[in-house]
């Protein structure tokens, strides 16, 4: 394979081109020359399928505050969220909406023509009191509908795109981010960005699970560069299980449905979530609906011939309704489910959704060190946004809707202060054999010769995750998949890669991003072995008291210099806002 | 009880190949609705790792995975091999778009082509504090356009496509109109020109094979007509 590394100087390079990394990618450029770096193109970037809402109070069907949403959001978070960032959050949100709808995104309107807003899982008025209506949205399309906003805007700034290109190392000289190597999955060379500031914008790592609703590009490539880069993965025990995937593929049907007025039935036709969360019923936060089904289905009353799920009625709001407002779902429960759910209800069960931990940052986007000894000192000319960060803004468990919030307004934080940083520091030089691990990385699976493949190993990491590491999880269940892990990471010590193309080589990237998984799985069930409490998305059948006293803090999981190790840190959660007075923990009933 | 369905596969990898050839692979249905990209999955796992296509959302938004299959343009990941009606699929790359390995195509043109319709919001008057007033009604006007997921599956189904290395294309236009008719853009001095050119709208022949194709089921004719009637109302 050849070796020559071509070499590129940026300003600003932001790997990831969801709604995070174009929203910072068109701030960033109109100061600043940015570089979008993305394994695929841009607008195939996951966000491309959020589906419900964007969440923001501005009001525009009953009356909304941006201090109700925050704390929704900190309640949400089963208090493990840092206030300031969740400040931050809630009280952008309104503006960074009406700046998304003069670029000209399409939101579904009131009849008043303003931007339409529907109710989410956890949204409320009055803190706690009733749902609110909170969630703008473009139909079911809403992320579709941001990533192309956002895709054409960086355009019309003039960001330059390398679409199809690959990370294999970050590149730190003395504690400062500098730059990126880079595999072009198209032609097959290799490139080093060297830049002043490096934001982070890779999103998720849900594939890791048999049932999930991502994308085949979320494999944690970003969690595993910046770890092997000595950085943190911070909460890294808070995978999000989304309550209805469609039975038996994963497939998200959006809290949206709920939103209009859908609701969940067990085998009975008990509408059962009025018995668990009795003021918000079916509108509860993700963890605990997901909760909620996994009982009804572990107490027998699941449906189908295995008693393995539920179902989500919807028909009741009118054929009119659905195709209006909830088109996507419509289209996706006749391919996945072959229901259509104009007239059936769909069958459901929790799917694999989203990362609510990620890279540390402050709440200004800046990636921070992330230990008990350094916490929040930020590391220069590094930024993380989006799926991939952790501000954190959500804590133990996100709000539905709060995602998408997320990426446009950290996105733009980033953007903004990455072309400031730029603009007023120069390029630090590249370290001696700079790219070397990357290369060697690299190396070692294109020319991989042992006995392994790709399938094989692949189906057995996410069984293993589905069994062990899922909903509920005990000490016992978490420890065989960490031995189960361990021994799939062996594998890779054996792996075969035959394609020996230079053109498109698929089975390279699979076997790449294949050995992130592996570190990625290590380090979240390291993690929830170690939280021995439970508190929103981690739940432990053996602790399941959330525990204050010992584990209101954040896990900081590190990668020791052997590049095997795992090692476990804490940092304080901010529990301080700018502005307003905190919301101290509370117990979290609905 | 499981049976099979035949996978002949176009393949090609230029560093080794003096042209390209198809290749036939057994795919095992395993579930009722196995969906086209399932199969490709379990070919490359578990046969072949060699084969190489794009694919990433597997729900028919990313709009990776256009493929050609038994002669038709469509989503391998929303499309069910039973729908086919056949046990032997004839899996082939976009048509009319350089191939760069197996089923995966050279799409930088296309986009090219997007970019040049100027596909943003293009305002001149002050923007407003508050969202621009937008009534459900012109709200409307954008259903059935900016739902494009740019998956080429339009173009390159469409033979002034494939004779003319200029035409903008089927999708370019769509996107085109979507601005055009949004009630908040002031582009339309800007955009048009571009449009009016004979590798623009003029060059299209209404044959409707963009409509035929789109998985989204949008129609890219409707949008090139509406663009047409735009130019001549104004040169009139």
């Amino acid at each position: 394979m050849a070796l020559n590394i071509e070499y590129h100087k940026y300003d600003v390079v932001i790997l990831g081109a969801g709604g995070a990394g174009l929203n910072a990618a068109q701030v960033a450029s109109q100061k600043v020359k940015t570089a979008v770096i993305s394994e695929v193109y841009p607008t195939r970037s996951h966000t491309i399928s959020a589906q419900g809402g964007i969440g923001a109070a501005l009001g525009n069907l009953e009356e909304d505050h941006w201090i109700w949403h925050m704390f929704d959001t900190i309640k949400g978070g089963d208090y493990l969220g840092d206030q300031d960032a969740i400040e931050i959050l809630c009280r952008q949100a309104p503006e960074r909406i009406i700046e998304l709808e003069h670029l000209g995104l399409p939101f579904s309107r009131t009849p008043d023509g303003k931007i339409a807003q529907r109710p989410f899982g956890g949204h409320t008025a009055e803190f706690g009191k009733r749902p609110v209506k909170r969630a703008c949205y473009a139909a079911d399309r809403t992320g579709h509908a941001m990533l192309q906003t956002l895709f054409e805007k960086a355009i019309e700034q003039g960001t330059h795109f390398y679409s199809e290109f690959y990370a294999l190392e970050l590149l730190v000289n003395d504690g400062v981010v500098n730059g990126l190597l880079c595999y072009d999955i198209q032609n097959g060379g290799l490139h080093l960005f060297h830049a002043k500031a490096i934001i982070f914008a890779t999103g998720g790592m849900s594939r890791i699970y048999r049932t999930n609703s991502n994308a085949h590009i979320n494999t944690g490539d970003g969690l595993a560069l910046a770890l092997r880069a000595g950085f943190s993965w911070s909460d890294a025990e808070f995978t999000q299980f989304h309550p209805t995937g469609i039975y038996g593929a994963g497939n998200l049907i959006t809290e949206a449905v709920r939103g209009e007025g859908g609701y969940l039935l067990n085998a009975n036709g008990e509408r059962f979530m009025e018995r668990y969360a009795p003021t918000i019923k079916d509108l509860a936060p993700r963890d605990i609906v997901s909760r909620c089904i996994m009982k009804e289905i572990l107490e027998g009353r699941g449906c189908g011939p295995k008693k393995d799920h539920v179902m989500l009625k919807v028909d009741h709001i009118g054929a009119s309704a659905i195709l209006e407002k909830l088109p996507g779902i419509h289209e996706l429960s006749l391919v996945f489910a072959g229901v259509d759910c104009t007239k059936e209800p769909i069958p459901i069960e929790p799917t694999g959704h989203y990362q609510n931990g990620g890279i540390p940052t402050n709440c200004y986007a800046q990636v921070v060190l992330g230990s008990v000894e350094k916490g929040d000192t930020p590391v220069p000319g590094f930024f993380a946004a989006g799926e991939i960060a952790s501000a954190s803004v959500h804590g133990a468990n996100r709000l539905g809707t709060n995602s998408l919030l997320d990426l446009v307004v950290f996105g733009r934080i980033a953007g903004e202060d990455a072309a400031k940083w730029a603009q007023n520091n120069n390029i630090l030089p590249l370290k001696d054999k700079a790219g070397e691990y990357g290369l060697n990385l690299f190396q070692k699976f294109a020319n991989a010769s042992g006995e392994n493949t790709f399938g094989m190993i692949y189906s057995d990491l996410i069984n293993t995750m589905q069994n062990y590491v899922g909903v509920f999880r005990t000490e016992e269940t978490l420890k065989k998949a960490l031995s189960k892990l361990e021994e799939l990471e062996n594998k890779m010590e054996n792996f075969r890669v035959v394609d020996k193309s230079n053109v498109y080589n698929l089975e390279l990237i699979e076997a790449l991003e294949l050995n992130n998984m592996i570190l990625v799985s290590k380090a979240t069930t390291i993690a929830a072995l170690n939280r021995k409490e439970s508190r929103g998305a981690h739940s432990r059948d053996d602790f399941p008291k959330r525990d204050d006293k010992n584990f209101l803090k954040h896990t900081e999981v590190f990668l020791e210099p052997d590049l095997k190790t795992i090692r476990i840190d804490y940092r304080s959660v901010r529990l301080k806002p700018l502005t307003v007075d905190p919301f101290p923990p509370k117990e979290r009933v609905y | 009880m499981s049976n099979y369905v035949t996978f002949e596969i176009f393949r090609y990898d230029p560093e080794k190949d003096k042209e390209p050839y198809f290749k036939s692979y057994k795919v095992e249905l395993r579930k009722p609705g196995m969906l086209i990209l399932e199969g490709l999955n379990q070919v490359k796992w578990e046969q072949d790792t060699t084969l190489t296509y794009r694919r990433s959302c597997r729900e028919g938004v990313c709009g990776s995975d256009g493929l050609n299959i038994n002669g038709a343009n469509m989503l391998s990941c929303v499309v069910k091999i039973e729908d086919l009606n056949s046990d032997h699929l004839t899996i082939q790359p976009l048509p009319g778009l350089p191939v760069m390995r197996d089923l995966v195509v050279d799409i930088d043109d296309f986009f090219e082509k997007f970019i040049t319709v100027k596909p943003y919001l293009i305002r001149r008057s002050p923007t407003p504090d508050k969202e621009f007033y937008q009534s459900p009604e012109d709200r409307k006007k954008l259903d059935g356009l900016y739902e494009c997921i740019m998956c080429a599956c339009c173009s390159s189904a469409c033979p002034s496509y494939w004779a003319d290395k200029d035409y903008l294309g089927p999708n370019a236009f769509l996107r085109a109109y979507r601005y055009l008719v949004d009630s908040r853009d002031e582009g339309s001095a800007e955009r048009l020109p571009i449009l009016n050119d004979k590798h623009g709208v003029w060059r299209c022949h209404t044959i409707y094979n963009c409509v035929e194709a789109c998985p989204k089921e949008l129609n890219p004719t409707k949008a090139i007509v509406g663009i047409r009637r735009m130019l001549m109302d104004r040169e009139v």
